[in-house]
């Protein structure tokens, strides 16, 4: 078993402050079954349970929708279809495009057309059955390359550039190009999407989504019932697993909640199956990604062409901002000299894929990986070598991006060092080479790969959160944010920086549910910020009450103000001391403000898109990780050995929980590299619309020799007790799986062949690479 | 009528629709939320719940995903969800080990895990990486890349095994038996339209097939359950067979083995293990440990499935189905069992009574490959089984090649069989036979697989096979193909 490092200063554990692996807040009710989720919620008496009915096609005009036989249905309230909406019809997050409920056309195999409320969930979902739906269907657009050929776009294509990419190009020595195919991923919460809408007066509506994003299922349930915002509540406790699917995707189903709720007058839930979760809301982006790069003989890179194009569906969403990220991690970790990197956004008869984990990062990342690969086969050197000639560094300007942003505090080659040694990368690469030589059917492979991930919104606004915190006179604490919980431990580390600002257990705090009536306009949980906003605007709150309490004992005392020390949950007031509870209910007696809102936004960041430079990221996230796996030549098969992963959070707020971000990124990354596989067929259904046919990890899946350690360096920048954000930049760790597959596959040919592995790499696509390279070995003889 | 016990509280339904499943009884007739729904189908195991049955005076503990388990399967035994294992506000320590170890992030399948580890901690006495693993194999967790669940599973030993369950255990069995007493009693359950019976005697069994002819057959239901929960149907009349005991039965005399229909696939497992490990090695990879231990060995095969698991081994092993009606008896080869897709000559008032596999001979090897994206808990995309007899002078004096997911049945590769029989087992035989795959087998592409692959990756497993048999058994390092044995396998739990 792992021992977690922890806080130093053995008090501050004891009390749950920040750098001690205090438990998940919610730990004691997730293993009892006590923690209420939205479903869980008793249902208000006469609660109508609502389903809809959804496109048979993938694009078309509705020349027929007959509901009678649903509203026949036993138990049938309601029925309601684009027509029936009160107010706006269009819910898209960022750009129109997307109506709540399908208007006159469908779009993609699987949009809600008519909801229907019936008075039990099978009832509702029965009826949803009977609908008669006729569609004249017209030509759609499924893949990626079909929207390419046809210039189908969701947006407008955006191009960064850094020097003369074309001239470098014609000049290196070599020039290594490819083409390489991103599948999608399902989030899987295993929460699935859910709303539950209660009327309240006024036409009023209180709503309890599983969102990540409360603010804006606020704003559009007021825009569809078309009533002012502040007539709309919008509570989330928690949800179970987000992962960017409720970013954005989670307001239709309150929508609708909403909509029939307001027109009947009565509580409303909806709750997607999982086979209509799967098949009726977005996922990871596809993408297809181009490159060329010309290298010198040492496989240093000069220049770089690279275009990426990600499969962005039926309508925009947040595609804009999820391509962009794409294109700003193109280069990972590398300094790709001259560079043009371009970013299409493809629209598909297919439902609107949206954040997940990462957002767009990863599409980048694995392509530069990809590419150092190649490389490391053209010139014949160790994949690592040519890594690290490769890393951003401080001579010259090789530490400036192709959008133009300076990497500072770059200690990825002291952490790649570090990884390298611990993980024993020569003697086992050594040893691989020498197994390979003699193994015929079981090869070995081996890869260190690197992550370089830019924290912020590249959406600037974004880059702000509120928080409300309630001193009692009991000195019990009730802090509220604008952040949600959804299994990350937001709501721990939250607390404890209240807790240690306050100097108090953590015991006398309480985070609460997130709740758009107490933290206004709130930013969604997403872009691995949630800690570094939510954190900065509470520990504001904090410090504002500490120091109206302060300013109180400096008067009420007549002592200096350095002679008041918040501590241990005591007040030193010179020679004398007190509890905390005592000072607040001295201070409420007179007459002193024991409650405050705190605000944050994130310093130094700017993007100008019409130049595409700036600065989009306050600063980079950084890791390595280094996999080993053994592929079955004969079937394709394989099977993760040992992992070593070094990732840097800065100064940890609690070690165990970002332990807990890093494995669980990486095993969803390991899954989108290798076995999760979405396939839509040529109508636009999606195939693998169920557990039994698409295949995150399981606990077999994940190695028994697994490390996983945290590279202690404080944050230089002023972010929250100089910490990291963590959600998202280890999920890219997987990656070093894919490149692990393809060192085995490679060793076929003695490491001169890169094969082409497009991901997921499925046992069918690594027998396939197996196939390929063999043949072209026998033709080079 | 069934009962059952919610924990220590005996339950009595007398009127329910029998296509209810224990889940929707849990949270929608007790509102009790504590257990999660995932999926519905049960692939993630959000829903687990442990089951305790009463078998030879000892209580014995498992698990089954609530989401596809009906209702009336609950008569006869304790149902325990992750709501009950807290006494006086004191978590249970296979809970508090979840809580030590961070194992619970979003915590949506935590009471699921919870469940799984409860029921492995009350089936084994110590740690063990490899029994933990297959515990947890029907668990998907999303958030914490199972770490630390598998450090929770080494800390849930720590504490003395003393718990209210250890403590009432023997009020629990005097409960149990009460219930399970009347064992000849014919177990009714209806909502006025739907019926659903579940007989004690093979003999009742059979009359009501007779009687019922267009009833549905079930034991753990966890495939007809999908019928409901994901095609929303109803079914009107169960009979569920798993009480039976002469279905429940496994034995071997001289010449095979003799499995219950309705005997558990879990429960299969150890004796067929000893006779062909590598049959029960594929079988602990069959689904996952929740199916297993609910889902029937009769019931893989009754549901012709062209992807079930087990159909392609019996009929690499030659293994026959004893049918029974009320007025007859016979023994059915497993290559003429399946008649079409889905389609068998299982007559509407029959049953399989047993499966009888026979035992290996001195010169037969059995080899079994299941080819799938996810190593646990997925659907085979080529299921292959051989059986080689070859004699001492190297000459393939039989071969018995069976496949899942290369045609619409289960079906045998008989004109690659006949491509090898008669011939020396070498590397040329080999090469010859792996060219009568494609006439064969035109199998589908589909989400798991395409055609081209099935063919390729069946072509491959021969020669897999042949190395496996011909090479390492021999020692032979001059070959090229010389590897050791351990290292011809992606092994699972490792």
């Amino acid at each position: 078993m792992r021992s977690m490092p922890n806080s130093h200063n053995k008090t501050d554990q004891a009390l749950g402050h920040t750098g001690s692996s205090r438990k998940h807040e919610s730990a004691h009710k997730h293993v009892t079954g006590e923690a209420i989720y939205v479903d869980d919620i008793p249902e208000p008496a006469g609660m109508l349970f609502a389903y809809c009915g959804f496109s048979p096609k993938a694009r078309g005009k509705i020349t027929k929708l007959n509901l009678s036989a649903v509203s026949q249905c036993e138990g049938v309230v309601a029925v309601m279809t684009a027509d029936d909406v009160p107010g706006h019809l269009d819910i898209g997050a960022v750009f129109p495009g997307e109506p709540l409920l399908a208007n006159g056309e469908v779009e993609f195999l699987g949009q809600p057309i008519f909801v229907v409320a019936a008075t039990s969930y099978n009832a509702a979902r029965k009826a949803a059955r009977k609908a008669e739906i006729d569609i004249d269907a017209e030509p759609a657009i499924i893949t990626v390359n079909q929207a390419l050929d046809a210039e189908s776009f969701v947006r407008p294509q955006h191009t960064q550039q850094r020097g003369d990419a074309s001239s470098a190009l014609s000049r290196s020595a070599h020039i290594v190009e490819g083409e390489q195919y991103i599948g999608g991923q399902e989030h899987f919460y295993l929460e699935g999407q859910v709303a539950l809408a209660i009327p309240a007066e006024d036409r009023g509506m209180m709503v309890y989504s599983s969102s990540q994003h409360p603010t804006e299922v606020q704003k559009l349930v007021a825009e569809v019932l078309h009533i002012p915002m502040s007539q709309v509540t919008v509570d989330m406790r928690r949800m179970g697993g987000g992962f960017g699917g409720k970013e954005t995707q989670a307001a239709q189903w309150a929508c609708i909640a909403a909509i029939v709720a307001d027109k009947t007058n009565k509580p409303v839930k909806i709750r997607l199956a999982r086979a209509d979760d799967m098949s009726s809301t977005g996922k990871r982006h596809p993408f297809y990604n181009q490159f060329k790069i010309g290298i010198n003989e040492e496989g240093l890179i000069e220049g770089a062409d690279i275009t990426v194009n990600g499969e962005c569906g039926f309508a925009a969403d947040l595609s804009d901002a999820i391509v962009d990220r794409a294109m700003f991690h193109s280069d990972n970790a590398y300094y790709l000299g001259n560079a043009k990197i371009t970013g299409n956004r493809c629209k598909t008869n297919t439902v609107s894929h949206t954040a997940y984990r990462g957002f767009g990062g990863p599409k980048g990342v694995i392509l530069a990986e990809r590419m150092l690969d190649d490389i490391a086969r053209k010139v014949g050197k160790d994949p690592l070598d040519v890594r690290k000639l490769n890393l951003y560094n401080d001579e010259g300007d090789r530490n400036v991006t192709h959008y133009h942003q300076t990497v500072e505090h770059n200690i990825l080659p002291e952490l790649i060092e570090q990884l390298e040694d611990s993980s024993d990368y020569r003697a086992r690469r050594a040893a691989i080479t020498e197994f390979n030589k003699t193994s015929p059917i079981m090869k070995k492979g081996l890869a260190l790969t690197p992550v370089k991930f830019g924290i912020s919104f590249t959406v600037q606004h974004l880059n702000q959160a509120g928080a409300l915190i309630h001193v009692y006179t009991d000195g019990s604490v009730q802090v509220n944010h604008g952040g949600t919980e959804m299994g990350q431990g937001l709501h721990t580390k939250v607390g404890q920086i209240v807790a240690q600002e306050f100097g108090i257990d953590i015991s006398d705090i309480l985070v609460t549910a997130t709740r758009t009536d107490k933290v206004p306009n709130t930013s969604p949980t997403a872009a691995s910020s949630g800690t570094d906003l939510n954190g900065k605007a509470a520990q504001n709150a904090a410090k504002i009450i500490k120091q109206r309490l302060v300013d109180f004992a400096v008067e009420h005392f007549g002592l200096a103000t350095s002679a008041i020390e918040f501590s241990q949950g005591r007040i030193k007031l010179g020679a004398e001391q007190m509890t905390f509870a005592e000072l607040c209910q001295l201070a409420y007696m007179n007459r002193v403000s024991l409650s405050s809102t705190g605000y944050y936004k994130t310093p130094k960041i700017h993007y100008d898109r019409n130049t595409a430079s700036g600065r989009p990221f306050f600063y980079f996230a950084m890791g390595a990780s280094c996999s080993e796996v053994l592929v079955d030549t004969l079937t394709g098969e394989y099977q993760l050995s040992r992992v070593d992963i070094l990732h840097d959070v800065g100064t940890s707020l609690n070690p165990a929980i970002d332990v807990g971000q890093i494995e669980g990124a990486f095993a969803q990354g390991l899954g989108w590299v290798t076995t999760e596989e979405l396939v839509w067929n040529n109508e636009g259904r999606l195939t693998t619309n169920s557990g039994a046919t698409y295949k995150i990890p399981a606990v077999n899946d994940l190695p028994a020799d697994f490390n996983v350690e945290l590279f202690t360096r404080a944050n230089p920048e002023d972010t929250i007790y100089n910490s990291k954000a963590v959600g998202e930049p280890p999920f890219m760790h997987g990656i070093s799986v894919w490149c692990a597959i393809r060192d085995a596959v490679s060793s076929l040919s003695n490491y001169t062949v890169s094969p082409v592995i497009h991901t997921p790499a499925t046992p069918e696509k690594v027998l396939w690479a197996v196939k390929e390279l063999r043949q072209q070995v026998e033709k080079q003889g | 009528m069934i009962r059952f016990l919610l924990n220590n509280q005996p339950q009595e339904i007398e009127h329910c629709d029998p296509n209810m499943t224990v889940l929707e009884y849990l949270r929608d007739e007790l509102n009790d939320t504590a257990t999660k729904e995932g999926c519905a189908s049960g692939d993630c195991g959000a829903c687990t719940v442990a089951f305790v049955e009463l078998v030879n005076g000892e209580l014995k503990y498992r698990t089954a995903n609530s989401c596809i388990t009906f209702v009336g399967n609950l008569h006869g035994k304790q149902l325990i969800t992750a709501a009950h294992l807290k006494e006086d506000q004191q978590l249970h320590p296979v809970q508090q080990a979840m809580v030590d170890q961070h194992g619970s992030q979003c915590g949506f399948c935590t009471p699921g895990i919870v469940m799984s580890l409860f029921a492995l901690e009350k089936r084994s006495d110590s740690y063990n990486r490899a029994d933990t693993l297959e515990a947890l194999s029907g668990n998907l967790c999303r958030c914490t890349g199972y770490r630390p669940i598998m450090d929770a599973a080494v800390q849930m030993y720590e504490p003395s095994a003393d718990d209210q369950f250890v403590r009432n255990q023997e009020h629990t069995k005097k409960q149990l038996s009460k219930i399970a007493n009347d064992s000849a009693e014919l177990i009714e359950l209806s909502n006025g339209n739907n019926h659903y019976y579940a007989p004690a005697t093979l003999q009742q069994a059979l009359e009501l097939v007779r009687d019922h002819p267009k009833a549905r057959l079930v034991c753990g239901g966890t495939d007809l359950a999908l019928e409901v929960t994901q095609q929303l149907k109803e079914i009107p009349l169960m009979i569920d067979l798993s009480r039976t005991a002469e279905l429940n039965s496994i034995t071997v005399d001289e010449q095979q083995i003799v499995i219950g229909a309705a005997r558990s696939i879990d429960s299969s497992v150890e004796t067929i293990k000893q006779h062909y490990p590598e049959f029960a090695e594929m079988l602990g990879r069959f689904a996952a440990k929740q199916v297993r231990q609910q889902g029937s060995f009769g019931g893989n095969v009754g549901n012709a499935s062209p992807i079930g698991d087990i159909p392609p081994v019996l009929l690499a092993l030659n293994a026959t189905l004893t049918l029974k009606s009320a007025s007859d008896c016979r023994d059915v080869p497993t290559d003429e069992f399946f008649t079409g897709y889905r389609q068998t000559v299982l007559q509407p008032n029959e049953l399989i009574a047993h499966i009888n596999i026979p035992l290996p001979t001195a010169n037969s090897h059995c080899k079994v490959y299941k080819i799938s994206k996810r190593q646990d808990d997925d659907i085979s995309a080529v299921l292959a089984a051989f059986n080689f007899t070859i004699d001492d002078n190297n000459i393939v004096t039989d071969a018995r090649l069976g496949f899942g997911g290369m045609a619409a049945t289960p079906k045998r590769a008989t004109a690659t069989e006949q491509a090898l029989i008669g011939q020396p087992f070498t590397q040329a035989s080999i090469d010859s036979a792996q060219t009568k795959i494609a006439d064969d087998f035109q199998p589908l592409s589909d989400m798991r697989a395409t055609s081209d692959y099935r063919l390729e990756v069946s072509r491959n497993l021969l020669q897999k096979a042949f190395v496996e048999i011909a090479l390492a058994a021999k020692g032979d390092n001059s070959n090229t193909f010389f590897v050791d044995a351990t290292q011809t396998r992606i092994c699972s739990h490792a």
